[in-house]
This record gives C-alpha cells, structure tokens and sequence, in this order.
C-alpha cells in the first residue's frame, strides 16, 4: 500500500519549495505545493479504495526507531476506519485550502515560505494520523505544532504576531508536557507504545494494576493543549496573527482537532477510566459554553470564529467525553467544513476589503461580495444547527448522547447552541448588511481560485452530513444505544433559530439595542469583552512571577551572590596563584611549553609518591 | 596499521601538534589549511574505528593497545574502546575540523598558537575516552585542560583571565580529589589498570568497605561533577563561555562536559554501584534543580552566549539523571543525549560566534530582526535551535526521551519535575530567538548583518545533517551503545532489573489519586 507516500509528498514539496522556492517562480511554487497535496489526497483515495472495507487495521512496519534493551520503537503507520476518515478531511481540506491559498497570498512576500510551511504540516499531520505507537504520532503532534508556531509567526516583522507564535508553541508544549508523561506511564506499565500491544494488553487489565486514570488524565492535558481547551485554551485566539488560511487549515479544520482524535484513538484506555472520561466531558462542556460567551462580543471577524472553534472543539470533546467517539469525529468532520468555510470566507471579506478586520469597519457588503456572503451564510446556517445541515446532524448526535450522559451537559449544550447562532449570524449581519461603514475602495469579489474552493466547502457544509461517518465508525465505536424524546432530539434547532433571531433583531431590526444592552451590563460586558481577564491572569500569576524570581532570586542572588561568592571568596584567597598565572599570559610559546614541562613534573612527583607509598 | 588504528588515531593529533609547533608562524594561510587538513585527516581516520560495530556488537573492549609505559608504578599505555566512548571519540574529531574552519577569520592573533592548542586539546580528548588505566586517563585529563586554560585566557574575551582562572581552579579542586582516590584505588588493588580492577572488584580479590566506596565514589564523581557541570558546581562554566572564542566554546560545550558525564558512567557508577545507587536520592534532585535552574537562569540572561551555556547545565542535569536512574533506557538516553547536546549546542555556540562577527556583540538586545539581512543563518538556527530544545525527528528528542522514560522507570515523580525543563527549554530558546532574529531589523542590524558564507555553511551544515541524522536514524547509533550499557548495567543492577520489569513499581502520588476516584 506504500502509507509512507502519504505524508512524504508534501515532505518533498516542502522540502522542494524550502530549498529552492526562492529562485521559482510562483507558478512552480504552486505547481509543487499545491501538486503534493493533490497527489497525497489521490493517494489516499487509492488506499482508501484498495483496503476497502478495511475491517481490520492495515499495519506497514519501515524501520525500528529506537531500540534500547527490549524497549522499541518502530516507523509504523496504519490505517483503520477512523484514521481513514482523518486522512480524508486532512488531505481533502487541506487540498482545497492549498489551492484557495493561491489567491489569498498572491500580493504577500515570503511566497514560497508559506507554501513550504504549509506542505510541511501536511506531512506531520498526516504523520499524526498515520502512526502506529504514541512515539510517532507525538512526533506529528509536535511537528504540528511547530508549523503552527512558524505560520503564526509568517509575518515576522511584527511583533505581535511573533509573540502570538511563541505562546502557541509554549502553551502546546505545556499540554505536551502531560502528554509525554502519559507516554512514561503507558511504557512503565504496558512495556510498549505500540496501540496494538497497549491496547491488547490494556483490555485484560484492571485499574488496579494499571493507573489508567492518571494515563487518561495526562492524555487529557495533553488533549487540552493541542486542542484548545480549559486552561489552555489561550494560545488559539491569538493565534489568529497568522494568514487566514493558516487558521482555516491548522487553527480550525486539522491541527486543533487532534486531541479528539488522540482521545478516540486511545478509547480503549478511556474505557477504563469512567473518572477521566467524565473530566473530557466537563472540560469540553465548559469550554463551549465559556467561548460561546466571549465570541457574544468580539469585534474582529477572524476572533469571533477563533472562540467559535474553541466552543466547538468543547462540542467534541463534550462527545467523546460521554463516550460517543463516533458522534465526536462526525461533528470533528462537519466542523472542518464549515469552519474552513468560515475562515475563508472571512479571508475573503478581509482581502476584498484590503486587510480590515473589524467588524464595526464592514456592513453592507452583500452586494459587492455576493458569491463569498452566499457561502458564509451556507456555514452560518450548519455552525448553527439548522435542520438538515451538517453541523445539525453531528452536533444534535453528540448532545443526545450528553442527555443519556446527564441532562446538565444537554442543557449547557444547547444554551451554547444558541449563543453560537447568534454570535456567527451577529458577525454575517454585521458584514454584509445595513450601510457600508468602512474605508476601503475597490472593493471586489475573489478570484475564481478563491471562490471555487468555497463552493466545494459550502456544498459540503450543507450535505455533508448525509456522509454516514457514524455508521462507518461503528465497528470501532458502537452506536450509542436507547432513544431520546423528540423534544430533547428537536430543541437544539429551535435553539439555532432563536440565536439567529435573536441576531436579526439585534444587528438588522434595531441596531441601536446592541450598544444600550453593553452599557446596561456594565461589568459583565468588559468582562466579557476583556476575554475574562484570563491572558492578564496568566501573566500576573505565572509568566511573571517566573520572570522576575529567575532573574533576581535564581540568578542574581543564587548564582552570583551566593555560589559565586563562594568561589570569589576561595579565590581571592589565592590570588597569588593568579598573579602567577597572569605573568605567563605573554603568549610566548615557550612559556606555555614551560607550562606543559611543569605539570610533568608534578605528575611525575605524583608517581613517584604513589610507587613510594605502596 | 591496522590492529593499532586507535594508537594512530590518537597520535595523529600530538604529531599534528608539534608539526604546528614547527610551522613559521608569519605563514598564516598555511598553518590554517594545514590544521583544517590535518584534523580532517584524523576525522577520517578515526572513522575507521567504527568497523567493529558495524552490524555486530563486539562483547568488550575492541582497538584495545596495552603496552607497559612506566615500569614502577605499574602504569600501562592500556587504551581501548567500547560503543561508550566510540561516538565520543567521533564526535571530536568531527568537531575539531568544524572548529577549524569557524575561527579561520575569526582568530586574528597568534593563529599559529592557536591551531596547535586545538590540536592538543583533540589529542587529550580523543585520549580520555579512550584510556583504560586509570593513571593515564587522569594524565589525559590533566593534558586536555591546558590547552583549553590557555584557548581561553589568551584568545577570549576581556574577563578572559577572570574566567581562565576559575576554570582552572574549580577543574583542579575536583581533579586533585580524583587523584587522591585513583592512588588509593592502586594502594588497595596494586595496579592502575581499570578492567583489571574491574575484574578484582566482582570476583571479590579486592573488597572495598562501604565507607571507602563512599569516600571513593565521593573522590570521583565531584571531579566529575564539577567538569558536567552539576548544580551547584557549575558557576565556572557561564563565565568560561562568555569568555572563550568561539572554538573553544564549542570544543567546552560539545566535548569537555562530556568528560564529566562519561567518567561517572565509565568509572564512578561501575566501580562503585551500591554506593552510586545510595547517592541517587541526593544526585538526581541535584540533576532535577540544575535542569530547571540552569532553564529558568538562561531564560533571563541578556547575553546570548551565557543563555546558551545556562542551557547546557539543563541539558546536562537530563544525563546525570538518566544515568542515576539505574535503567538500560536511562543509560542509553544518558549517553545518547552527550551526542546529541555535543552536536546541537555546538551548533548553537557556532551560530552566535557568526552573529558575534558581524555585529561584534553578544547582547540580545544589540539584535533584532537578523532574519531580514540574513535569511539563511535565520534558518539555520531555527534549525538548531528546535533541536536544542527537543523537537522530534531532530536528535535531542531521542535522547530527551529515552531518559525521561528511563527516569519515570525508576521513579514516575522525577520524570514529572525533568520533563518541566522540556517547557522552559522551549520558553528561553524561542524568547532569544524572537529577540535576535525576528521583528524589525535596525540599522545598525541591518548595516553589520549579512547571510552564511561559503566557509560558515561548511562548518554547520554537518552538524545540521547530524541532527537530521540522529533524530530520525537513531538505529545507526543505538546498537553500538545499548550494548555496552547493558554491559556496564548487568553486573550492577541484574535484580533490580528483573523486578522493575515482572512487576512495575506504582508512584505513589498518581496511585493516591487513581485511588481516590
């Protein structure tokens, strides 16, 4: 089957356009980046097709990694039903965002980095996917990582966007953190990373030999790093600094979801950790309601949709949490639809507008940009929930099975349905209706290279949920048995028509109530419009405090007062001895073999004492 | 030749030496093509070394030479090599040619003086790991320190003698301590040769009480220390680095801290297991502390080269723990992890003498923005730098890894405290990072900054190829040394082992949670 191909073509097209790329031209460039991913996508389309129905898992071995004692790793990939789904949206919507990109960066320099970068990511999420132990898929899980640092950063003459990188990268290594030592107590108790093994030997044992909760929970840290969720969620706002398809491709559709995905991969180790499985739930429940809340009032369109996918990464979370994987990656799937359409289309609002951002700059642009607001109100209609979208059949999935869960995570859950309505339909209605109240000239709709893209994304916003990934799934995760009551099954779309109601009201009807509502709240508004305070908190009580501790306690009195001192002390004490030394820095080659003639002799003093000891 | 390829490997540096002693000194051009030539020659010579663990795994000490030297004492020429010292002994002989090339302009006095210290510097190295009587290995580490001395009091800096001074003293305190205990270790068995005493010490010729193991190991592993540098021991070693050029900070950095940690895992441990086993509980928290201390300190450092050599007593406190963990995998990820720390901070040490050639300081804040003038060296050290600090397919990781996996076998709680020196490695690297390379270039950046020379890709593309190589290629490495770990473990900790893996140890502060659910 060849899986390596997989992930190496877009390691070559990087490796191509990085190497080279400054002396293509960008037709080249394009032809190797965008050509890479195609053929990654045809390839797995191929094995896909070849390994039909693939009821078991396809294993292929390259190399042992690592081999110390009995312990070791190996290059391994294989596909299963639910890396197949992964493999498909990865390199599907990668592809499609690739070629939108064409557009999008057509007047920024650094050209070839960015497509390079990009090609790298594919190759580490696909490496992700793809691996066999916890060993390699940590190495897509960091390399994602780094290219979520570099692209963050792209524009790197701004400072804002380099730091919003750094945070990226630290706050990813802190979930990785978790992580790795999960991977320490997988091999301390299974003696392997390997999932077959971990999980075979997994099945037989019990919690009382093996910490699962501890495993499980570390898992989770790790999960909450990548995935942006409660208390790390920080770093994927901000992370907005990048290009925009950056965040449509890594801060949306593949990267963020990958601590879903390593959660169900690992939900045989879940199974045994009720404990763990109730804290994914709660964190992800938390975190949905918490962003929903913060996206109520943000004023940049890019910001708004950021919180919006920390909200529904709370979604998936909430799914797998309560145990229904399957539910968890359909809506991981439907999710990279529409908010790779969200963000796009966004992308395309800022670069018709010429770099605007802010909400309160924009309106009235359905006429001038009619093809990209008919597409943006294709994803806002699945991210709310409407009836029969995508985003309705995944989300309404993973909310009854919450309700069997506990009605507590039902209720939260469709409260924030409703909040997410609202808060996308605030930001269309704000762009594309009422007057113009922007600045920019020439306006213009995308180019067809933009647009055509949007289209496929848009049709699959609306359809695909038809796409049965449950019923896929089930072999690896069966269907959440027992029936819940129409209204419980109903609600989540009234939900999805109040918020937009609530919006229309809002933003189309009385534009003025807005602004009474937030001086009516007061506090609650700025807190809420502050982001809670949660970047100053982490920054008063952590960033901080280890800043200023190192720098005067560590350094300045540790190091150099107290340790140094010493030395000094002892030092000063012989600086006879330095004198001496002093005199033979004449760097008179004789003087130094002086040196080399005099330690000799003490060595040969020390022979002699040691022969006339014995 | 052949059966004496490690007699010659080693002379070749001496001889190189005194033929640079030889050369007139106005001839400058030369003397640098004949250094960059000549360790280019040992480099390739020394490769040959390899062949004995080319797919095989030798069951003891191979290119052994043993020829008596002094009569009385009985001190022997006993040189040998096993998978422990042999990437060692590559990697120095790799580096000394890089090391040529990088001070080709960069040393504008006494270049003839200077190629030969290098020279000697090779030639005490490749010898400490090479030697197997204990006398000679201390005669080699005494020879290897000169030269280092004098690289940095004559071609560093302008608190060179400062730093000189220190390094020398601080060298000395421990060496003098190790002294002592190698003659007391030849009052109590009669000879200096150490496979002989090895031999002595597990067929039970010779019996060491518990208080003179204490006392020994104690002798010892302080030299040792001190030369890692373990925390609290490691003050000389910021100093030492800011002041030398930037040859022998990579010759410090990528192969003398190394003496350190490979006589712990040669000497200090194998001689003295139960003692080191004892030590453990005070010797890894001093790890632990100096792997987070030595972070949080770089991360606050205003000149760069201090940030990188603040680093390296994080990275080093990873080898002491993996060693003091007591597991093949911890021993692997120790020796491993030399490697890697030789190749990637050597790169990092080399990448901020190039940023000191062009902007003539070391002062963060005199940077910003190099990315713009200089893309290339941009790249470059990004590269380095994610090694530095333990990205995957990159050779840190493995390393990093396996003694954190080692540590977590031994005990989980360790794993926990070293694995936050993972973060704040990545929090000080890519603070310096965005610092020196990214933002906005001045002028003053702009006007002195220009992109990678011919001869500066030479001297760092292999070590970026290393990386490369290391990360993803481990297997081409490991055999050699899990092997000999598993030598040097077995008779040491065989029913620890047994009980480590038939029944894993819970930590007891995850099982109070688990329990608690």
């Amino acid at each position: 089957m060849n899986l390596w191909l997989i992930p190496v073509l877009p390691l070559l097209g990087f490796l191509i356009n990085g190497l080279l790329g400054r002396r293509f031209s960008k037709q080249v460039v394009n032809i190797v980046a965008i050509g890479s991913v195609m053929l990654s996508f045809l390839w797995v389309v191929k094995t896909i097709a070849g390994l039909y129905p693939i009821d078991t898992s396809a294993i292929e071995h390259y190399y042992t990694w690592m081999q110390s004692g009995t312990f070791n790793v190996g290059v391994d990939f294989a596909v299963d039903r639910l890396t197949a789904v992964m493999l498909l949206i990865v390199t599907g919507v990668g592809l499609l965002i690739h070629t939108y990109a064409i557009g999008y960066m057509e007047h920024e320099s650094g050209y070839y980095r960015f497509f390079a970068y990009l090609n790298l990511f594919m190759f580490f999420m696909l490496v992700l996917v793809l691996a066999q132990n916890y060993l390699v898929l940590f190495v897509g899980w960091e390399g994602v990582g780094l290219c979520s640092y570099l692209l963050i950063g792209f524009y790197f003459t701004e400072q804002f966007a380099t730091t919003a990188g750094n945070k990226a990268f630290i706050v990813n290594r802190i979930g990785d953190f978790g992580f790795s030592l999960a991977m320490f107590l997988i091999v301390k108790h299974f003696g392997s990373l390997d999932f077959t093994q971990v999980f075979g030997k997994a099945q037989n044992m019990t919690a009382e030999s093996v910490p699962f909760f501890a495993i499980c929970m570390l898992l989770l840290v790790g999960a909450c790093g990548k995935s942006a969720q409660i208390p790390l969620y920080v770093w994927l706002p901000d992370a907005m600094a990048g290009p925009t398809p950056v965040s449509a491709l890594i801060h949306a559709a593949t990267m963020v979801t990958a601590g879903v995905y390593m959660i169900a991969r690992s939900s045989v180790l879940f199974a045994h950790a009720p404990g763990a499985m109730d804290w994914v739930a709660a964190i992800g429940t938390a975190t949905a309601f918490l962003a929903a809340t913060i996206g109520l009032a943000q004023t940049d369109i890019k910001k708004v949709f950021a919180y919006s996918t920390v909200s529904q990464l709370g979604y998936m979370f909430m799914g797998v949490g309560v145990g229904a994987y399957s539910a968890g990656i359909f809506h991981l799937m439907t999710h990279a639809f529409f908010k790779a359409l969200l963000f796009l289309g966004a992308g395309s609002v800022i670069h018709a507008l010429g770099g605007e951002q802010d909400l309160r700059q924009m309106g009235g642009l359905a006429k001038r940009i009619p093809i990209t607001c008919v597409v943006l109100f294709c994803a806002g209609v699945a991210i709310a929930g409407l009836p029969f979208t995508s985003g309705a059949m995944s989300k309404d999935l993973i909310l009854e099975a919450a309700y069997q869960r506990s009605p507590i995570l039902y209720w939260i859950g469709v409260i924030t349905a409703c909040m997410t309505a609202f808060y996308v339909f605030r930001a269309l209605f704000l762009a594309f209706f009422g007057e113009y109240r922007g600045h920019a000239h020439h306006v213009h709709e995308a180019p067809f290279v933009m647009w055509a893209p949007l289209a496929v994304l848009a049709a699959l916003s609306l359809a695909g949920g038809f796409l049965s990934v449950p019923q896929w799934l089930e072999p690896m995760f069966p269907l959440h048995e027992g029936h819940v009551e129409p209204l419980i099954a109903y609600l989540p779309f009234a939900a999805g028509f109040i918020g937009i109601g609530i919006a229309w009201w809002f933003y189309v009807l009385s534009p003025k109530l807005p602004d009474s509502i937030a001086s009516g709240l007061g506090g609650l508004y700025k807190l809420v419009l502050n982001k809670y305070f949660v970047d100053e908190a982490y920054n008063g009580a952590v960033v901080q405090p280890l800043i200023q501790g190192s720098r005067t306690v560590l350094w300045r009195f540790v190091d150099v007062t107290v340790i140094d001192g010493t030395v000094n002390g002892v030092g000063k004490r012989s600086r006879g001895v330095g004198n001496i030394l002093r005199l033979l820095q004449s760097g008179n080659i004789r003087n130094y073999a002086a040196w080399v003639v005099f330690g000799s002799v003490i060595l040969l003093i020390a022979i002699g004492l040691s022969g006339g000891w014995r | 030749m052949s059966d004496h390829l490690l007699s010659f490997v080693i002379s070749l540096p001496l001889v190189g030496f005194l033929i640079g002693c030889l050369l007139p000194k106005e001839k400058i051009q030369q003397i640098r093509v004949f250094a960059l030539g000549y360790s280019l020659l040992t480099f390739v010579a020394s490769l040959g070394l390899i062949a004995p663990f080319w797919r095989a795994s030798p069951s003891s000490y191979v290119w052994e030479t043993n020829r008596a030297w002094i009569d009385f004492p009985p001190i022997r020429y006993h040189m040998g090599l096993d998978g422990l010292s042999l990437w060692l002994v590559i990697l120095t002989t790799f580096l000394t040619p890089l090391c040529v090339l990088l001070s080709w302009n960069y040393i504008d006095k006494k270049q003839k003086e200077f190629y030969a210290f290098l020279l000697l510097l090779e030639f005490g190295l490749v010898g400490v790991f090479c030697a197997l009587d204990l006398f000679l290995f201390y005669v080699f580490w005494e020879l290897a320190l000169v030269p280092m001395y004098f690289l940095v009091g004559i071609w560093g800096y302008s608190r060179r003698i400062y730093a000189a001074v220190k390094f020398f003293l601080y060298t000395m305190a421990g060496s003098v301590l190790m002294l002592v205990a190698i003659i007391y270790m030849y009052n109590r068995s009669g000879t200096f040769d150490y496979p002989m005493i090895m031999q002595m010490l597990q067929n039970g010729r010779l019996v060491l009480s518990s208080g003179e193991s204490f006392w020994m190991f104690l002798a010892f592993f302080v030299a040792f220390a001190i030369k890692v540098p373990l925390f609290p021991l490691h003050t000389w070693l910021p100093d030492a680095h800011v002041e030398a050029p930037t040859a022998g900070s990579v010759m410090l950095a990528s192969v003398m801290l190394k003496m350190g940690t490979y006589g712990i895992l040669r000497f200090a441990v194998p001689m003295f297991p139960a003692t080191a086993r004892n030590c453990a509980v005070w010797i890894v928290p001093l790890a632990i502390i100096g792997i987070i201390y030595g972070a949080l300190v770089a991360m606050v450092q205003p000149n760069m080269k201090k940030l990188v050599a603040y680093s390296s007593v994080s990275h080093l406190g990873f080898v002491v723990l993996g060693i003091f963990s007591f597991t093949q995998i911890g021993f692997d990820g120790a020796v491993y992890q030399m490697l890697n720390h030789g190749i990637s901070t050597g790169a990092l040490f080399m990448l901020v003498g190039f940023l000191y050639e062009r902007r003539h300081s070391l002062e963060i804040a005199d940077y910003g923005g190099v990315a713009n003038p200089a893309p290339n060296l941009a790249k470059v050290f990004m590269i380095a730098m994610l090694a530095s600090i333990g990205l995957p397919t990159l050779n840190n990781f493995v390393g990093e890894y396996l003694v954190l996996q080692g540590a977590a076998i031994a005990n989980f709680n360790w794993a926990v405290f070293a694995a936050i020196g993972v973060i704040l490695a990545a929090v000080y690297m890519l603070w310096l990072y965005q610092r020196t390379f990214l933002g906005k270039a001045s002028d003053e950046v702009t006007h002195h900054m220009y992109d990678l020379g011919l001869r500066e890709y030479c001297a760092i593309i292999p070590l970026i190829v290393m990386m490369v190589w290391m990360g993803v290629f481990t297997q081409s490495f490991m055999p050699a040394i899990t092997s000999t770990t598993a030598r040097i473990l077995a008779p040491i900790d065989a029913k620890r082992e047994v009980q480590v893996k038939l029944q894993p140890k819970r930590s007891a502060s995850f099982k109070e949670i688990a329990n608690a659910r």
